[in-house]
């Protein structure tokens, strides 16, 4: 059975470079894109005089 | 906690053709063959587009030099989108697949992944970059480097970037699966190297980038087709800027990724804490794409909530990595010369770093641009109110000039002055100029920088052909642009002196014979009886870097609260 220490929990997830990859994708496309998206999709649309 | 070096891991397959590695005689590292040939045909074509790029920088710097002004008004604006193409876009993004195929296999000893994918990408980008460069010189693509619509190009235009964005893409797809199956085979053990790590995080921020490209050009390329209506021109802003800023973020994770890298082939320098390093590389992943927001400040479609959290990166976490990198990387030089012994005074070790290698003074440059120019000129540009007074002027060219040129490409040419001697087993040829070219280079984009900001400062907008029309521009603006045509010109001739020395080695230079290193640039000498590692153990070692770091600060507060009042002087309350 393997005795060596599990790392601990920070390094862990420093190095699971597929979490920060999902991570990277999804903070920048909820707080910029989509927010954004919303934003402007709730713009009303101008009214010619 | 521990990590690897850069030291090389223990050799499990004997280099040779019929595994494909080969030993490098200089560092030690194996060399896999097959990555070495792609990231030679990248860097390259990089150094290609690189010059393009810079053939146009000086004819529209002699341009916007209004005493000058050397172009007709229809080519201005087709140079300008060439310029812009081909420098933020072109020569960064085959640099950067360079770096990436770098990254992913020497240092873990690893063998690339796929031949055949990193041919599908470099065939892809490099037809995208010729069909794009086409288009815009025969003038069916007058419409700049952002093409907001309504503006309307050519479709070839818009199939071209396509074709660049999803080649990069599958790049990166190669990059990660490189990784994927050097963990699988244990060709390292523990965490990835730091260098490997910080091309990681590019490599993600790299994938948001291309995503959004594909989001804005897919359509915008079937609406120049007559195939669907035209998208609406806010959105297309919003999600244009997704690939145009975020591109940017890239260069700033593979340029901190060099400096560490050239650090530690320089100066033997190891990261003063790898965690906090690698750290802020994944608050860069989280963070940095959000600043893209910073040119909707004045676009009336989205709130200011989104605005204030977005260009904060999150409340500055973002603008935290920067400096912890910004004081990590000098910390750990100086840590080094100490441990060589370099320890008398505050200073005393910066005189005997060495600045006559190439690649550690474009590494010195590209740092205190990036930083006291680029960094401080950002974050106070990027504040919602404080940009009301700079949108669409040249002080945001005056930024991005310092970021993106006097940081990141300066710190790619000092790359370049170990990867084409390491991957071509030539010598650089014309060795004294060389040593020149980051001087010669940083000093000019520097006066290109200052110029700009400060013509901007007096009003001077950004992407315009004549000022003269407005009639409101003193001679302060003139001398300003006057400065920056100077500037651009010791700027172009260190990038052809740059272009003339790496194309002059690949040709001409001396090969190395076997089993021969690289000739030396010259790295930090160790003086007799130095400390060594023993250094390591006193914090307060590092109290240059830390007094650099007030000066940094205090700039930067300076800088930031003039802004303030310049911002009271124009929008008077009573």
């Amino acid at each position: 059975m393997n005795q060596e220490p599990k790392p601990p929990l920070l390094k862990r997830l420093m190095d699971n470079h597929w979490l920060l990859l999902v991570l990277g994708v999804v903070v920048p496309m909820l707080s910029y894109t989509l927010w954004g998206w919303i934003e402007l999709l709730f713009v009303p649309v101008a009214q010619l005089p | 906690m521990s990590f690897p070096t850069l030291n090389p891991p223990p050799p499990t397959p004997q280099p040779g053709r019929e595994t494909g590695l080969r030993k490098c005689a200089t560092t030690g590292l194996d060399v896999c063959l097959a990555a070495q040939r792609f990231i030679k045909l990248n860097a390259v074509a990089a150094i290609v587009f690189l010059l393009f790029g810079g053939i146009a920088a000086i004819l529209l710097a002699l341009t916007r030099w209004q005493a000058v002004h050397l172009l007709r008004v229809d080519w201005f604006y087709r140079i300008l989108t060439f310029h812009g193409l081909n420098m933020l876009i072109f020569w960064m993004l085959f640099f950067e697949i360079a770096i990436l195929y770098f990254a992913c296999t020497i240092p873990l000893k690893a063998r690339l992944f796929s031949r055949k994918i990193a041919w599908l990408s470099f065939g892809m980008m490099l037809t995208g970059a010729i069909m794009t460069n086409v288009v815009i010189i025969q003038g069916k693509a007058d419409v700049l480097m952002t093409s907001y619509l309504p503006l309307l190009a050519h479709p070839l235009f818009y199939l071209g970037i396509i074709l660049v964005a999803v080649g990069t893409l599958i790049g990166v797809f190669n990059f990660f699966a490189t990784l994927y199956v050097a963990k699988r085979d244990r060709t390292y053990e523990g965490s990835l190297p730091l260098v490997t790590y910080g091309a990681t995080a590019a490599a993600i921020i790299a994938v948001v980038t291309l995503l959004h490209g594909a989001i804005v050009m897919i359509p915008t390329f079937a609406f120049s087709m007559g195939w669907i209506s035209q998208p609406d021109p806010m959105w297309y802003r919003m999600i244009w800027w997704g690939l145009g800023h975020q591109s940017q973020q890239v260069n700033v994770c593979a340029m901190v990724s060099v400096w560490y890298l050239i650090g530690q082939l320089t100066t033997g320098s190891k990261p003063v804490n790898e965690t906090v390093c690698r750290g802020a590389f994944v608050l860069y992943i989280l963070f940095i794409n959000l600043a893209s927001a910073h040119h909707l400040l004045v676009d009336p479609g989205v709130g200011s909530s989104w605005k204030i959290w977005n260009t904060s990166y999150a409340m500055y976490l973002a603008v935290l990595a920067s400096m912890i990198h910004g004081f990590t990387v000098p910390a750990s030089v100086e840590m080094a010369m100490r441990a060589k012994g370099w320890g008398r005074g505050i200073f005393g070790w910066v005189g005997a770093l060495p600045w006559r290698n190439p690649a550690f003074s474009a590494a010195a440059l590209s740092l205190v641009i990036f930083g006291f120019v680029g960094g401080i000129t950002g974050v106070t540009l990027g504040t919602q109110q404080i940009n009301i007074i700079a949108h669409n002027t040249l002080r945001i060219t005056g930024h991005f000039h310092s970021t993106v040129v006097g940081g990141t490409s300066l710190a790619f040419m000092g790359l370049a002055f170990y990867v084409v001697p390491l991957m071509f087993q030539r010598d650089f040829i014309w060795r004294k100029a060389a040593r020149v070219q980051p001087w010669l280079f940083g000093g000019g984009i520097l006066l290109v920088s200052l110029g700009m900001s400060f013509a901007g400062s007096l009003g001077v907008a950004r992407r315009t052909y004549d000022i003269e029309h407005a009639g409101v521009y003193g001679p302060a603006a003139h001398l300003f642009l006057g400065i920056m045509g100077v500037g651009a010109i010791i700027a172009v001739v260190g990038l052809l002196l740059f272009v003339v020395l790496c194309v002059g080695t690949v040709f001409f230079g001396e090969r190395h014979a076997k089993g021969e290193p690289m000739a030396d640039w010259g790295v930090a000498k160790e003086l007799p009886g130095a400390p060594g590692e023993a250094i390591f153990a006193d914090h307060w070692a590092m109290k240059g870097t830390m007094v650099l770091t007030g000066v940094f600060l205090a700039c930067f507060a300076v800088y930031y609260f003039a802004n303030w009042k310049a911002l009271a002087d124009v929008w008077y309350v009573r």
